[in-house]
């Protein structure tokens, strides 16, 4: 996955939304929007997995490690989990991985989750937009650039020790 | 070659702990000492990086390289050492996976700087005075390391062959782990050379842990009279047991505190922070978002609890600055 920069309209950055939607609720609801023919942002890349419940904190953070500059998870409203309690166990780990994202200085509104019911198509679209719109004031979070930034300071020495080394062993 | 096979110990950003461990083989290192050679060990032993330099390219059998890489020194020595070594190995928490100097990594260079230098309560320094890389007087100059604004995993800087965890790792596991680098059998590169499986596994309170730990509260273990036969987490105080290697053998829960993670995580697991986060917050008890947010707030600082040992190779790496 390149970053937005690498894009060739580099100028025109669009936010990237990974979006994680439920199997049985959300995904549903984004399906029902499409054949409901509803106009909205086409930022997010959606994920369907089986239960908000399975979305492993590892997979907000990989999402953007990799150059998303928001991730949303989309489930059941509380009491209508497939799996009972996925949707419960979905909300309590997004809780406290907030406060962690904000300890690491990951803005609170590049991480959202939402319960949508497979007949709400419109709060998709709601959604959707909402978030897009938010992420956009918030600009690129660019977290792939950043590490090769973070990186280059050991670019240099390598150059300056490798130099020496060669010199000692000609 | 006559030669018994050379071993190189260096330490790097750590706390010396690691090199006691060594000492901690106690009669054991006497075997070690009749089948190899040491090549260097600043912490016990005299020789300097020129003697290093002066060796042929990979005539180290094998370096234990301790420390998170935080100096442009630590890296330039790390780099050597790999030069040098036929076997890297990074032994214990720091140069695995950060450890506790990794935790500096939730802040700019700048503001340690300021605060080491300027804002800490024991700190007399009303000329500012600041270490610079170079400084020259009366015609002669030195010069002091790189201070790089990341601290780094010895992997982030060279390419590491086996891991050693633990902060320290356990003379055990490093008496097991020279046997099987002299035996010639080696393991596959990037192993850990402990066992792949949580904690929680060889934990001697395992049998009183419940299906559904239902946290109400997160208890601190210096606030809590801890009941010493049954499962921490049980008890409400947070054990990183289930998000951490075993092969430490639970010293740390036999004498009644809890695990705080140094073995780093197994190897399906690619961020142990993000993993013990998971592992505690879905057994919250709390369904409504607020009772939820009430009992999670008992956990005063997340970053600094779930990558006490693994900041620098978690996701992130970093605060986002």
């Amino acid at each position: 996955m390149g970053t937005a920069e690498e894009h060739p309209k580099a100028n025109s950055w669009e936010p990237r939304i990974v979006a994680f939607f439920c199997n049985w609720c959300t995904y549903t609801a984004a399906d029902l929007a499409g054949v409901s023919r509803l106009r909205h942002a086409p930022n997010a890349r959606i994920i369907r997995v089986m239960c908000s419940g399975r979305v492993d904190p590892q997979f907000i953070l990989d999402a953007f490690s990799k150059g998303a500059d928001g991730v949303l998870i989309g489930g059941c409203h509380p009491g209508d989990c497939h799996y009972m309690e996925g949707n419960y166990k979905a909300l309590r780990r997004v809780q406290l991985l907030k406060r962690m994202l904000k300890q690491m200085n990951i803005e609170e509104h590049r991480f959202r989750i939402e319960w949508i019911s497979a007949s709400e198509g419109e709060r998709v679209r709601t959604v959707m937009n909402e978030m897009t719109e938010h992420v956009r004031k918030l600009g690129p979070l660019g977290l792939p650039k950043k590490f090769q930034e973070w990186d280059k300071e050991m670019e240099i020495l390598e150059r300056t020790v490798n130099g020496k080394e060669e010199s000692v062993h000609a | 070659m006559h030669d018994k096979p050379k071993v190189a110990f260096y330490w790097c950003a750590s706390c010396g702990g690691c090199e006691e461990s060594v000492v901690d083989l106690a009669e054991n290192i006497l075997d070690v000492l009749a089948a190899v050679d040491i090549a260097m060990w600043p912490v016990a032993m005299d020789f300097k990086k020129k003697d290093i330099e002066a060796m042929e390219h990979g005539s180290i059998l094998v370096s234990l390289v301790n420390g998170a890489i935080r100096t442009s020194e630590q890296e330039e020595m790390a780099k050597l050492m790999r030069k040098k070594s036929k076997l890297i190995i990074a032994y214990g928490s720091c140069a695995h996976t950060g450890g506790i100097p990794g935790l500096a990594n939730q802040f700019k260079r700048e503001e340690i700087l300021q605060y080491i230098f300027e804002e800490s309560p024991s700190t007399i320094n009303p000329q500012h005075t600041r270490p610079e890389v170079n400084y020259g007087t009366n015609g002669s100059s030195v010069t002091l390391p790189v201070f790089f604004n990341v601290v780094r995993t010895l992997d982030q800087v060279v390419d590491v062959d086996y891991y050693l965890p633990g902060c320290p790792p356990t003379p055990k596991l490093l008496k097991q782990a020279l046997d099987v680098l002299l035996s010639g059998n080696l393991p596959v590169k990037g192993t850990v050379l402990a066992p792949d499986i949580a904690l929680c596994d060889e934990c001697p309170k395992k049998d009183t842990k419940p299906s559904d730990l239902k946290f109400t509260e997160f208890k601190r273990p210096h606030w809590t009279t801890i009941d010493s036969k049954i499962c921490l987490l049980a008890q409400g105080i947070i054990c990183m047991g289930p998000a951490t290697r075993g092969g430490c053998e639970g010293v740390c829960i036999s004498g009644n505190m809890p695990c705080t993670g140094c073995f780093g995580p197994t190897s399906r697991v690619k961020d142990q922070g993000a993993k013990i986060l998971s592992a505690l917050a879905s057994q919250v008890e709390a369904k409504d978002e607020k009772a939820i947010d009430e009992t999670l707030a008992t956990i005063p600082d997340p970053v600094g609890t779930f990558y006490r040992y693994g900041l620098p190779s978690s996701i992130l790496r970093r605060k986002n600055f």
